[in-house]
């Protein structure tokens, strides 16, 4: 019994490409500066961060929590990928411009605050909402909720911003100058 | 009228929606609301002659604030200027904007804008709405003046006209609030039936002249205006002919009736008014250009009737509204023919202009009429105007009025000698030149001008009319004998001391203009330049601001951390120790667990201060704050300590970005011990006295807090939350969570803009600069 012809696919200087879909992140990075180990736990723990800040966001009328709260979770998400993936691990989950997210925050929470005003009630006044929805029951929030949504979704974008900047943007700069991380 | 005014704004910020389809509908469909207002302000002459009409919005009630309006005989004047001219200058502007003119999008919704805020600006019947509006008008000014910015001459104008008015405007402002205080209201009309008198309002009156002076362009704050004739010319005729510059002239109309018997109002304006109404004259007389040329000459009739409104009696209130009316009606077709000479010629300047009475006869009668209205020529409205003036001053016996009277007659006889100037300048054969050539304007430049004129003729022969008109306003002054209350604006109040003086003027002025080359000589001689005074003022300024900030931002963040510190020890020290009372209940921990999470705080506290590389004092300030956040869960606050750890972690990671573009060690080499020990000691006191103040004040509150007894009820039912500090956050205090992540959104954008911005990103999706801007800022 001989052993079989061995034909690698991968050759031997790149034995830790990750193979299946669920690592990539887009393009590979340099082999020099990745952890897989990080990379794998990252891909784990991302989504698990995304949900708990959802949670957070939704729970914070009645526990511990609340738009800023969870927006700095779901942001501590990114940074973590961002320090795995680097930027192009980021580019993959997220192709909105932070700018963006940023003014969208803005703008939901603006809107939210002058909604009532359209309704003849003052500025920034809350009500209730509550549905029945089939097999769940009776569910309620207020609508100062989207107050929060706003502050949420305007904390991603800063958090995003300052990875842009003094994440992506100095890695760029010391690499312009030749310098390595 | 609120409605009216913000119609003018709206229609303003449309207007780019007709400029589209061509700049002269722009300016025609700007010209309809200022002709629409002039109507709606006519049709309610019968009312406004009367008591006036009135309406009142509610502003910020809960500060008593309110946007009040009031139509009376003064407004209605002010209305025909500012509306009346308003629409025929734009119709004008029609005419006089070419179909690529640049500039003309931007005019005509300037224009029409201005014509709304100044329209607010002589409706408005509360000291504040007045302000508002006041400083309204000098930013659209100050932005139709610069124009497009790309000329130094136009910015440093534009700057020019807004640093003064402006000045003046807060000036006001305060004579306003002392004003406004003292007599108990703000409102214009129930000050000016009750004025106060005593205590501060001397320094309040005061005060609100130096807001009319700077306004008005009264010495010495004048230059502003001569310089702002680099303006577009319709842009001249309607700001510095008929409504802007009336300004300060109609705020002194409107308080006279109420203070014109103290000297610290009349003194100022008269002496003022007279000095400004000779220099001006006189500087016109030197002018070669034609807009400058009517600009002091604006400059002089602006002192002229300064003086009238200021100097209190009813004769002289009934020759201020003739005069006002028939300036804005002689000075507006004045500006409009020189822009048509303009237009045809492509000069302004009377050294290079010849020949046109006969190239422009219909443009060369306008401006005689006009002219002959200025210097006071019957029967046009100027001469009814003038006349009355000096039988006002005339008529009232004393030396003060004969003063008034003497300068007010040289005064006339500059006027003279400068409307001269005008019409010889512009129209007459010049020896040894050659006629200008000239293509004739259009109808839209020369009909808004015989408008104008054939209204001064007009007025000037229905003289009853304008009676009827400044009648109400002058009425508000007591007259001192029959003689005076009968008085009446007419064309023919036969032979007397005014009618001599009127001639005097007329041919002192002729005499005067013929000797024009020995005047041109001496007017140049003067050994003082309101200008260069302008001009020392704002380079001192800048020197001194230069001073001060080089002596104050060293760039070195010990100097500022110092700084900070030495004003916090400073400040609070003292009043702790003053005020507060060290409350006696103080325990050493509450629960044990405090005790080795303060222990660990205050370690890595010290351990800081000993850390050499950059990255381990960041490491440690963190622990410092997981320490903190440790404390928060102690004393029974998760919401607090979530955000405390999700903050810290967050920052943490910032600062190991940051990290790496820094040196790994804070000093190469350490530094001297008497900065040492300085930086310790400053370090050391700013640590006790933030820690006393802490303490000192946990003791100052003595009842149970009301406040959070009611977040603490309200929050089941009214804001739904179970958790009261969510609802303190998107409920109670939503208005403060709004403005703090607006706060957020600022510092992210500063964030990227400092590190981005130097930098030309070629990836998509960063945004940040172009190659040029790059070049831009590295130079």
């Amino acid at each position: 019994m001989t052993d079989p012809v061995h034909t690698d696919p991968v050759p031997f200087d790149e034995w830790d490409r990750p193979v299946e879909g669920w690592l990539l992140s887009g393009r590979c990075r340099d082999g020099h500066d990745r952890t897989l180990l990080l990379e794998v736990a990252t891909r784990t723990l991302f989504p698990t961060m995304l949900v708990f800040s959802l949670y957070l966001l939704l729970v914070g009328h009645y526990s511990p929590g609340g738009g800023f709260s969870g927006g700095l979770v779901a942001g501590l998400a990114f940074v973590l990928r961002y320090i795995a993936g680097g930027d192009v691990g980021l580019g993959a989950v997220v192709s909105v411009r932070p700018p963006v997210l940023i003014g969208s925050g803005l703008t939901i929470s603006v809107l939210t605050a002058l909604v009532p005003l359209a309704l003849g009630a003052p500025v920034l006044s809350s009500a209730k909402l509550e549905t029945t929805l089939p097999l769940v029951g009776t569910v309620s929030t207020q609508t100062s909720l989207f107050l929060d949504v706003g502050v949420y979704v305007l904390i991603v974008g800063v958090v995003l911003d300052l990875l842009r900047s003094l994440g992506a943007g100095i890695d760029r700069d010391m690499h312009d100058a030749g310098e390595s991380p | 009228m609120l409605a009216l005014v913000v119609a003018h704004l709206v229609v303003a910020l449309l207007l780019p929606l007709a400029s589209a389809r061509g700049h002269r509908l722009a300016f025609l469909v700007a010209a309809v609301l200022p002709a629409v207002t002039l109507l709606w302000a006519l049709a309610q002459v019968g009312t406004v002659l009367g008591a006036g009409v009135t309406e009142s919005v509610a502003w910020a009630p809960t500060l008593g604030l309110e946007l009040s309006f009031r139509l009376d005989a003064l407004a209605l004047a002010m209305i025909v200027l500012v509306s009346g001219l308003g629409a025929v200058i734009l119709v004008y502007s029609a005419g006089y904007f070419g179909p690529t003119s640049e500039e003309a999008t931007r005019s005509a919704a300037l224009v029409l804008t201005f014509a709304g805020v100044m329209l607010g600006l002589v409706l408005a019947d509360d000291l504040l709405t007045l302000y508002v509006f006041w400083e309204l008008t000098s930013i659209t000014s100050y932005l139709l003046v610069g124009q497009r910015g790309d000329k130094r001459e136009s910015r440093r104008a534009a700057l020019q006209a807004l640093l003064v008015t402006v000045l003046g405007g807060l000036s006001m402002l305060l004579g306003f609030v002392l004003l406004g205080e003292a007599a108990g209201t703000y409102r214009i009309s129930e000050i000016l039936a009750d004025p106060p008198r005593g205590g501060m309002v001397p320094v309040a009156l005061l005060l609100i002249l130096l807001g009319a002076f700077t306004k008005s362009a009264q010495l010495p704050f004048h230059p502003w205006l001569p310089a702002a004739m680099v303006a577009p010319t319709p842009v001249s005729a309607y700001l510095h002919a008929a409504s802007m510059v009336k300004a300060g002239v109609y705020l002194v109309a409107r308080l006279s009736p109420g203070f014109a018997d103290l000297a610290v109002w009349w003194v100022p304006i008269v002496v003022v008014g007279l000095g400004t109404m000779l220099v001006g004259g006189w500087r016109a007389l030197a002018e070669t250009d034609l807009k400058r040329v009517l600009a002091f000459g604006t400059v002089s009739q602006l002192g002229f009737l300064m003086v009238l409104f200021g100097a209190g009696g009813r004769i002289a209130a009934l020759a201020g509204i003739g005069m006002l009316l028939a300036h804005g009606l002689f000075k507006a077709p004045l500006f409009m023919i020189v822009g048509a000479i303009d237009h045809a010629t492509g000069t302004r300047d009377l050294r290079r202009l010849s020949g046109l009475r006969r190239s422009m006869p219909g443009l060369a009668i306008a401006g005689v009429l006009a002219a002959a209205s200025m210097a006071g020529l019957p029967p046009l409205l100027g001469f009814i105007g003038k006349e009355t003036a000096f039988e006002a001053f005339i008529a009232e016996e004393g030396a003060r009025s004969w003063a008034i009277a003497i300068g007010l007659l040289v005064g006339s006889v500059l006027t003279a000698a400068y409307s001269a100037r005008f019409v010889w300048g512009a129209f007459a054969d010049k020896a040894g030149k050659d006629a200008t050539p000239v293509h004739a304007p259009g109808p839209l430049l020369t009909a808004p001008v015989w408008l104008c004129v054939l209204g001064g003729l007009a007025l000037g022969l229905v003289a009853p009319v304008v009676d009827a008109l400044a009648g109400p306003y002058a009425d508000q002054y007591v007259p001192v004998d029959a003689e005076q209350a009968d008085y009446d604006l007419a064309l023919w109040h036969g032979l007397g001391l005014p009618l001599l003086f009127s001639a005097i003027a007329l041919g002192g002025g002729l005499a005067l203009h013929v000797q024009r080359r020995r005047v041109k000589k001496l007017a140049h001689r003067s050994p003082l330049s309101a200008q260069n005074g302008y001009e020392n003022t704002v380079a001192g300024l800048e020197r001194v601001a230069v001073g001060v900030t080089g002596r104050l931002q060293v760039g070195s963040l010990p100097a500022y951390l110092a700084t900070i510190l030495a004003v916090v020890v400073l400040f609070l020290a003292p009043a702790t120790i003053v005020g507060g009372t060290w409350p006696g209940d103080q325990v050493f921990y509450h629960e044990i667990a405090q005790v080795p999470l303060g222990i660990a705080v205050v370690v890595a506290a010290v351990a800081v201060v000993r850390a050499r590389r950059r990255f381990t004092a960041v490491l440690l300030v963190g622990v410092i704050g997981y320490g903190v956040g440790g404390l928060f869960v102690v004393d029974g606050a998760p919401d607090l300590a979530l955000a405390q750890f999700l903050v810290e972690t967050l920052s943490l990671v910032a600062f190991v970005f940051v990290l790496r573009r820094l040196p790994s060690h804070f000093t190469e080499q350490a530094s001297p011990r008497r900065s040492q020990v300085f930086k310790a000691a400053l370090a050391a006191v700013g640590g006790t006295v933030v820690a006393g103040v802490a303490v000192v004040l946990s003791g100052a509150r003595v009842g149970p807090a009301s406040a959070s007894d009611d977040f603490v009820a309200l929050a089941p039912e009214g804001a739904g939350a179970d958790n009261i500090v969510a609802a303190i956050i998107v409920d109670f205090r939503a208005l403060d969570t709004v403005g703090e992540i607006g706060v957020l959104f600022v510092a992210a954008a500063g964030v990227a803009s400092l590190v981005l911005a130097t930098r030309y990103d070629r990836g998509r999706g960063s945004g940040s600069g172009t190659p040029s801007h790059e070049k831009d800022v590295l130079g």
